[in-house]
């Protein structure tokens, strides 16, 4: 019993990831009618912005008084960060431990300003194009993308750090009345979790319960329709992009400390998020959602060892399989729904 | 002649004698000038010309006609590179039947992978190509060790069988003894020409390939593959099932894919999972697209432009630029240098990307459909009369490239 509740667990942050991503590519895809391969690079650069604040937060600056010497007896100059100089002491160390979180604010604008250019300037002009040139040059967009990050990062991944409080693990297992040391988990992917559901939970309140959402609801079922009652469909569904790329990048964002960020972190994200929107069925925000977590959690059993020792290497193809059972077996994936991209 | 019209006979006249001498034509600068890292004439590079040639032919098969966009073309590839190189471990090092499998093998791998691929149609066919794609090449990195050697790779050694070769058979891989890596040089005044045995093997099946894929293109059947990318709707309405068709297609191109991993790994005896990965799927789609899908000559085009400004590219490094631009001033020097700097070297994956996306905005036929405007120019230009244009619409269908 402890042994799945621990798989489960252990399913659930990438399943979060998976999540997210796949709900940003079906808004894309629901709204726009685009398949967004440049998808996966925002997550990466989602990342990046953390790993960005934080280099930020660690500039500093010599000191301009000796404050000793050093080993070979020259004066030795402490270096000064700048944020504890601007913010005080106390206030400076916080911002920088707490520079992951803080980089949510800092993503966001960057975020939202990349997908409006990216839909304004680039993937407007592909609406009337087949769904190959779609596909083609967003794959080149991502790999601009990508190669713009390692001309800047370089190609290694970069440690960033969760905050101190979240560092560690705890043990999950006495919680819910197991024998202790039964279920460690890590504090940072429960917080992953909870903020992915947050934000899950935000975009479908918003979608649900505002008349903008209500309004881009409308279009995703028949944008013609709402474009002649007299509403600027195109540009909600700007704003609908740029919310995409958001949720990708703070996915991007969250998961800096559970995985370095390295620059080609999103092209290994975006093969299974699609096979997730697929799973889930191609349009229907619930059934990415829904398929993130189940994909997260199988992929996550079938790395037991119990499981690896009867189908050795299940782990590794085990999405794929599910993804291919279910496109056989249900075309329209989970919740798809009809006349819904049936080509 | 051999069952081709006259243009498709002159394309390939043509094609025979640019690979033919190949070595005279990618070596236009003297080995010791200072412009000879130009030089493509080496046989390394000149075999992998042909043979993503091939690869890409066969690919275009699948997009160009039939307008199915596969994303895991890299694993048919992976699959002959891997099976070619078992031939050589256990039954001879002659090439031939190290290339007969590698193609079997693919194609039954083809017919599997395009049987439940196929039952879908536009993006989700590309997803389930590409699924496919890249759990081959997880199975082939970890999984299937003991048969693909994970991460290592697989190589040829000492001790394989090899059963039906003797004790005195030559240890690389070769055609009836003649070993694929020799080569002649020709020395002429300060050139040098090298000619070796792998790129012609190559080169004559590339020629091979290359036909067979005029007379597909020209055969009821290409017509019919036509069809299915215009408008499958209306096929089925006609009553046609179009399914044995498309597999045909992916089959036919998993077997050149096949064709073309056989080739790279008799020239040089190993085969890695890298090969599989869907990145290396997408560049033969950058190839084809590139050179234009749906033409003949498109791909072999665009896998020898991507493959020269790979290495060519990749070799300059900033002492070459400022080299270059040395007689400017240097604050200008340095500027220039620090711009185009991080489009070369390794910086030559941004310009591909760059290359791509303006390749797709702006020109979807790719270089042949460039060289057919930048014709209409010249014939328009003239001619100046309005008969000039009709002309050139009367023969744009007819062109030797579509």
């Amino acid at each position: 019993m402890d042994a799945i509740l621990l798989q489960l667990l252990n399913g659930l942050d990438k399943g979060s990831a998976y999540a997210l991503i796949a709900l940003g590519l079906t808004l894309i895809f629901g709204t726009l009618g685009v398949v967004n391969f440049a998808h996966g690079a925002i997550f990466m650069i989602g990342s990046f912005c953390a790993v960005t604040l934080s280099k930020i937060f660690s500039l500093s600056h010599k000191a301009s008084e000796p404050t000793g010497v050093d080993f070979l007896g020259n004066p030795k100059f402490d270096d000064i960060l700048y944020i504890k100089e601007w913010f005080g002491d106390s206030a400076g160390a916080w911002m920088q431990d707490w520079s992951v979180p803080l980089a949510i604010l800092f993503a966001i604008p960057i975020m939202l300003f990349l997908g409006f250019v990216m839909e304004r300037g680039l993937i407007k002009h592909f609406y009337k194009r087949p769904h190959a040139d779609q596909i083609l040059v967003t794959f080149g967009l991502a790999i601009v993308l990508q190669e713009i990050i390692k001309y800047f990062y370089g190609a290694n991944p970069i440690p960033t750090a969760a905050p101190e409080v979240f560092r560690g693990s705890f043990d999950f297992g006495v919680l819910m009345g197991f024998d202790p040391n039964a279920i460690i988990y890590p504090y940072w992917r429960l917080i992953y979790f909870a903020f992915s559901a947050l934000i899950i939970g935000g975009v479908f309140a918003f979608l649900q319960f505002t008349t903008f959402g209500m309004v881009v609801r409308a279009g995703m079922a028949d944008r013609e329709t709402v474009g002649l009652l007299g509403i600027n469909i195109d540009k909600r569904f700007t704003i609908m992009f740029g919310i995409a790329a958001a949720v990708a990048g703070l996915a991007g964002v969250m998961y800096a400390p559970i995985n370095s960020p390295n620059y080609h972190m999103g092209m290994d994200f975006l093969v299974l998020s699609f096979v997730v929107v697929v799973v889930g069925g191609m349009g229907s925000l619930p059934g990415a959602v829904l398929a993130g977590f189940l994909l997260g959690i199988v992929e996550s059993f079938a790395s037991m060892n119990e499981v690896k020792a009867i189908i050795p290497g299940i782990d590794q193809i085990i999405i794929y399989v599910v993804a291919i059972v279910i496109l056989l077996t249900r075309p329209r994936g989970l919740m798809g729904r009809k006349g819904v991209m049936e080509e | 002649m051999l069952g081709l019209e006259k243009r498709d006979m002159m394309l390939l006249v043509i094609v025979f004698f640019l690979t033919m001498f190949a070595p005279f034509i990618l070596n236009p600068f003297p080995a010791d000038s200072s412009l000879a890292q130009f030089n493509a004439g080496y046989p390394d590079l000149m075999q992998r010309f042909v043979i993503f040639g091939i690869f890409a032919i066969g690919f275009n098969i699948l997009f160009g006609l039939t307008g199915y966009l596969s994303f895991g073309h890299a694993a048919f590839l992976g699959v002959g590179s891997y099976s070619a190189v078992w031939m050589m471990k256990l039954l001879t090092m002659n090439v031939i039947p190290a290339i007969m499998l590698s193609v079997i093998v693919a194609g039954l791998f083809s017919v599997v992978i395009g049987y439940v691929s196929l039952r879908r149609s536009g993006i989700y066919f590309s997803i389930l190509t590409l699924a496919f794609a890249q759990m081959s090449f997880n199975l082939a990195y970890s999984v299937l060790t003991p048969i693909t050697n994970g991460e290592t790779g697989l190589q040829i050694a000492l001790d394989d069988p090899r059963i039906l070769d003797g004790a005195n058979a030559a240890r690389y891989p070769n055609l009836f003894g003649a070993e694929m890596n020799d080569a002649t040089t020709l020395f002429f005044g300060g050139w040098s020409f090298t000619f070796s045995v792998g790129y012609y093997v190559c080169a004559i099946i590339m020629l091979l390939a290359f036909y067979l894929s005029i007379r597909i293109f020209r055969s009821p059947f290409g017509m019919m593959l036509r069809a299915v990318k215009s408008n499958q709707q209306r096929m089925n309405y006609t009553g046609l099932n179009s399914k044995p068709y498309t597999l045909a297609a992916f089959v036919i191109s998993g077997m050149y894919a096949g064709l073309a991993g056989g080739l790279l790994a008799s020239m040089d005896p190993l085969a890695g999972a890298e090969r599989m990965q869907w990145t290396a799927s997408g560049e033969v789609v950058l190839m084809t697209i590139l050179g234009g899908a749906g033409t003949l000559i498109g791909p072999v085009l665009g896998a020898g432009f991507i493959k020269y400004f790979e290495n060519i590219f990749s070799k300059i490094n900033d002492n070459i630029l400022h080299g270059w631009f040395s007689f400017l001033p240097d604050g200008l020097e340095d500027f220039i240098v620090a711009i185009i700097y991080p489009f070369i070297g390794k910086g030559w994956h941004l310009t591909l990307g760059l290359l791509f996306m303006l390749v797709v905005i702006f020109l979807p036929g790719g270089l042949v459909e460039g060289g057919q405007r930048v014709a209409r120019v010249f014939r328009r230009r003239d001619v100046k009369s309005g008969d000039a244009e009709l002309d050139a619409a009367k023969q744009r269908p007819n062109t030797p490239a579509e």
